[in-house]
C-alpha cells in the first residue's frame, strides 16, 4: 500500500471508491452472526412484516463497516481519530452499495484531514452520509 | 412518550475478550479482503500486536453485554419500531485480538420530534482497556417510530 502524506492531499481529493455485490439475505444472516446484532427485523421476514415493513432490510452498521473498509483501504487505521454516520435511508435486499469519500477540509496546524463519506445504492440514492477525521502523522 | 428522567442513567457495564476468530468472521461478513484483518503475520508486519479490531467492531462488542435489550426494556421500547439513526466513534487508540475491553453505557439524551411521532434515544459508551485507559467513545442515536 502506498503511504499517503498530508502534504500530497488536496481538498476535493477522492478516496478510491468501490461497489459491493448486491446485499443478499445470506449477507444479512452472516452479518447478524458476526456482529452479534440479532435484531430479527434484519433476518426474519415474518417478524419484519409484523413490524409493518415489506421485507427484511440491511443493518445500517453493515454499510458503516463498508465505509470503514473504504477508510482503511486508503490510510492505516491508526490514523483514524473519529468516524460518524447518519443513516439517511434504509438499505434494502438487492441494493449494490457504492462507497465514496472526498477530502473536504485540511487543517495544517493539527495536520488532520476531514473526509466526507457516502453510501449510495444502484439508483444513486444516498443511504448513509458521514465523515471521518484522519491524522496522517499518527 | 419515553420517560426523560432516564437521561444520565447507566444502563450497562460489561467486559469482553476480543477474539481473533470473531474478527475473522466479521471480516468475512463485511467483505473485508485486506489480509491485515485476518492474517496474524500480515497484521504483525503492519506493526500491529495482534489482529486489529476494525473501526466499527467496537459497536458489536458493545452489544455483548449480558442483556443487550436492557435499554429497550428499561424504556419499554418495542424493538420492531426502532431504527438506527446515527452512530459515531472517537478513537483514542486501536484495539487488538487478545485484549479485554470494558464498556460502560449511559443514556445521554431523550427527545422527540413531530409531536412525538418520532422519539430519539442517545446512548454513549466509554470503552476502556485492562488498565482503565481510554480506547474509544461511542455514541448511538436510535429512532423510535411511533406511527
Amino acid at each position: 500500500m502506498n503511504t499517503i502524506r498530508f502534504e500530497d492531499l488536496a481538498v476535493g481529493a477522492a478516496l478510491p471508491p468501490f461497489t459491493t455485490p448486491p446485499v443478499s439475505r445470506l449477507a444479512l444472516a452472516l452479518y447478524a452472526g458476526a456482529s452479534g446484532d440479532h435484531n430479527p427485523i434484519h433476518v426474519d421476514l415474518d417478524f419484519a412484516r409484523q413490524a409493518g415493513m415489506p421485507d427484511v432490510f440491511a443493518h445500517g452498521m453493515l454499510s458503516m463497516a463498508y465505509l470503514g473498509r473504504l477508510l482503511t483501504n486508503w490510510v492505516p487505521q491508526q490514523t483514524l481519530q473519529a468516524f460518524s454516520v447518519r443513516f439517511a435511508a434504509i438499505t434494502h435486499v438487492g441494493d449494490a452499495i457504492t462507497c465514496t469519500g472526498t477530502v473536504t477540509e485540511k487543517d495544517d496546524a493539527a495536520r488532520t484531514v476531514r473526509v466526507e463519506l457516502t453510501t449510495r445504492n444502484q439508483a444513486g440514492e444516498i443511504k448513509l452520509s458521514g465523515e471521518a477525521l484522519i491524522a496522517l502523522d499518527a | 412518550m419515553i420517560d426523560k428522567s432516564h437521561i444520565g442513567a447507566v444502563i450497562s457495564r460489561h467486559s469482553v475478550d476480543v477474539e481473533a476468530g470473531r474478527l475473522r468472521f466479521f471480516a468475512k461478513a463485511t467483505g473485508q479482503a485486506d489480509s491485515r484483518y485476518v492474517d496474524l503475520a500480515r497484521a504483525e508486519a503492519a506493526g500491529y500486536p495482534g489482529l486489529p479490531v476494525p473501526p466499527t467492531f467496537l459497536f458489536c462488542l458493545e452489544m455483548e453485554s449480558p442483556n443487550p435489550r436492557a435499554l429497550m426494556e428499561r424504556l419499554s421500547i418495542d424493538i420492531g419500531k426502532v431504527l438506527h439513526g446515527e452512530q459515531s466513534f472517537r478513537y483514542h487508540r486501536m484495539a487488538y485480538a487478545g485484549e479485554r475491553l470494558s464498556f460502560e453505557t449511559r443514556i445521554a439524551d431523550i427527545y422527540d420530534k413531530k409531536g412525538g411521532a418520532l422519539e430519539f434515544v442517545v446512548r454513549e459508551t466509554r470503552v476502556t482497556d485492562a488498565k482503565g485507559e481510554p480506547v474509544a467513545d461511542l455514541r448511538s442515536t436510535i429512532v423510535v417510530r411511533n406511527r
